[in-house]
């Protein structure tokens, strides 16, 4: 089966991303397709390219990009919730002003219409909020 | 299950079940809402839980900065999203009436939920 999953909890204040995450990782592990995760309200955070967390905790961004570089699941970050939350990529760093970028290939900034197009063309589309 | 992407009247069900202020949950689920009917699909709207005191009348923006709903939930005629479903229990715990809300809305009860989530080809729950 083509599943799609949308985030909606940031890393580490809720459970939703590690839930997600779990539920990503079975999902392949069984033989099914993880196409696109899509990032949305605070979930957006899950894709900030300077998360440091403690060494002995998981590292949830390395995590989900090794859904993309492993089993070419595409990473997509609603670009109106992500740059309220400061969530640039180099494009929209520029296009802004500002100095660094915090996201990054693989994630990529998108419109909410790829979620509506995520959750009509994949079998199923799972959401993982707080 | 439908993989016809393209279709015109692929319907939508947006759940809102957050109130107005205190979290960005109701804007960005119409934000959700609004982009599904300007990409051309269906879209019907369930006010559920303390969602349904998104449409008691003069949201406004409020001391905190946050852009109130009311302007958005005035558009959603000219965004064709018509069917405003609203969980009439919800309704009667807050002291509400159909009667008392911003728009024309169509009351449903507990026993007609499952039947609703299953008729929609997606739903989306904020």
């Amino acid at each position: 089966m083509r599943y799609a999953l949308l985030v909606q909890g940031g890393p580490y204040s809720d459970q939703a991303a590690h839930s997600a995450l779990r539920f990503a990782e079975a999902v392949v592990a069984r033989g099914h397709r993880l196409e696109t995760v899509f990032f949305y309200h605070d979930g957006v955070y899950n894709a900030a390219r300077l998360a440091a967390p403690p060494q002995d905790e998981p590292h949830l961004v390395d995590r989900f990009r090794a859904l993309h570089d492993d089993h070419g699941t595409q990473l997509k970050v609603c670009i109106a919730a992500g740059l309220r939350r400061g969530l640039l990529d180099e494009r929209e760093a520029a296009r802004h002003g500002k100095q660094g970028h915090s996201l990054e290939a693989p994630f990529e900034l998108t419109g909410l219409g790829q979620l509506i197009d995520a959750g009509l063309s994949h079998d199923r589309l799972i959401t993982f909020s707080p | 299950m439908q993989d016809d992407t393209t279709k015109a009247s692929s319907q939508v069900l947006v759940i809102l079940r957050h109130g107005p202020h205190g979290s960005s949950w109701l804007r960005e689920g119409l934000d959700a809402a609004l982009v599904a009917a300007a990409f051309g699909r269906e879209v019907t709207l369930l006010f559920y839980g303390e969602g349904v005191t998104a449409l008691v009348e003069g949201q406004g923006a409020g001391p905190l900065g946050q852009k109130g709903t009311q302007p958005t939930l005035e558009m959603l005629a000219m965004y064709d999203i018509e069917t405003l479903l609203v969980d009439q229990q919800a309704l009667d715990e807050r002291g509400l009436a159909a009667s008392d809300l911003l728009l024309p809305v169509t009351p449903l009860a507990p026993s007609q939920l499952a039947a609703t989530l299953a008729e929609h080809e997606l739903v989306l729950n904020f």
